[in-house]
């Protein structure tokens, strides 16, 4: 190995900023500077942490689910929520990060998931309720991330988002089969309407002027769009949707600017986001518990596939 | 073996007959038969494919890390190799 000189450093970092101004991608085995790479990491891995701490809310609902039509959907919708995982975890690690070490960061909690997944699931209204809004919000903020400067993550995105289009229109659907119901069927789905609205705002993150890292992953072009421009663009998206629904959302201020042509909507409640951030939501610790038990219960499952593997002689690799 | 000693598999699927496999991703497997399996249940669970290749990554020699290497120069500067090269005159049809 050559040592590296400041000149090839610096024409290293030339060509990374050329490639990103001219909107081409970074590949894994590009130079990069290192805190483009960890930034990429860090949230990379929230995002898979996101899809697999996800699956509890929803899975929860499975054996209660009210007919063997959206029993069977909604075992495919968590079964892609593990999907999305993987390919996540897979594009850190070319990074240089495997699955392993962010798997034990989540599991000690030195990494955090979308506190969205803190809520719980009270009722069946709330899985409608869920692929409706959430992963609607989670679509208005990844169709951008499509375009991230980083090959492997933008390539993930295109996948995820391809397959989050039927987590939400089956939300939908669940939600306007409730709405058309009984008048008890329509009071739940208002309620859960009700419950999910103002964390759904919450997680395109804080507003521009206090979200830490916007400014560089913009620059990077990792982020397309500020947090306050994808929160505004997805309540625009909702409400004529609502309207469809039957339902309301839960926000007095809420109504068109004509000035602006967008929706006017009321202060969200930040105090809540931080504290739930924090690990003071209703189901924080719930959901980490459940997270290690199932790893640690699927132990013996990974440790019979490697002794099968290990006695055939195929992990030569 | 824990999951971290597991290779690493690269994915390639054929969409349908008559493409070509295409690099798809890379999972984590024991061995050939659980990354195939695995395979099946990450890049293909709304048909996607009908076929998959898995290749262990430690297998694949690259050319180089960097795209502009001069590994892909000798081509670079022979544009006589593209039909747009040549001058074909007005109304010469077929060509």
């Amino acid at each position: 190995m050559t040592a590296v000189t400041a000149d090839t450093q610096e024409a290293y970092q030339a060509a990374f900023d050329a490639a990103v101004a001219a909107d081409e991608r970074i590949e894994p085995r590009d130079w990069m500077p290192e805190a483009y790479r960890a930034t990429l990491v860090r949230q990379i891995a929230q995002h898979a942490h996101s899809e697999i701490i996800g699956m509890q809310p929803e899975a929860n609902w499975i054996t209660r689910a009210p007919s063997l039509r959206r029993k069977a959907i909604l075992m495919a919708k968590v079964q892609d929520e593990a999907g999305h995982g993987l390919y996540l975890y897979s594009a850190a690690e070319t990074l240089g990060t495997g699955r392993d070490e962010l798997l034990d960061k989540l599991h000690t909690g030195r990494q955090k998931y979308s506190s969205i997944f803190n809520y719980p699931t009270l009722t069946w209204a709330d899985v409608g309720a869920i692929g409706w809004l959430v992963d609607g919000a989670a679509i208005t903020n990844q169709v951008p991330l499509c375009r991230c400067s980083y090959g492997p993550y933008a390539r993930a995105m295109v996948r995820i988002c391809k397959e989050e289009s039927f987590h939400q229109r089956q939300g939908y659907e669940s939600l306007l089969a409730l709405s058309r119901g009984t008048p008890e069927q329509h009071a739940m789905a208002q309620d859960a309407v009700n419950r999910w609205w103002w964390p759904s705002l919450m997680m395109f993150g804080p507003p521009d002027d206090e979200s830490s890292h916007s400014e560089q992953s913009m620059a990077w072009k990792i982020k397309r769009h500020s947090n306050d421009e994808l929160r505004q663009r997805f309540v625009d998206i909702c409400v004529p949707q609502a309207e469809a629904l039957g339902l309301s959302l839960p926000d007095p201020d809420l109504r068109w600017n004509e000035e602006r042509g967008h929706y006017d909507f009321g202060p969200i409640d930040w105090t809540e986001f931080w504290d739930v951030l924090k690990g003071n939501g209703p189901c924080n610790e719930q959901r980490i518990t459940q997270r290690r038990r199932a790893h640690e219960d699927g132990a013996w499952v990974r440790e019979a596939a490697a002794a099968y593997a290990a006695k055939h002689g195929e992990a030569t690799a | 073996m824990t999951t971290s000693d597991w290779p690493l598999w690269e994915v390639f699927v054929r969409s349908r007959r008559g493409l070509s496999h295409t690099h798809a991703g890379s999972l984590h497997a024991p061995d050939a038969q659980m990354a195939l399996r695995n395979a099946r249940d990450l890049y293909t669970r709304r048909s996607e494919g009908v076929s998959i290749w898995v290749v262990p990554s430690t297998e694949i020699t690259a050319s180089s890390p960097d795209e502009k290497d001069p590994f892909f120069e000798p081509s670079a500067d022979k544009p006589y190799r593209h039909p747009t090269f040549y001058e074909v005159p007005e109304g010469v049809k077929n060509l």
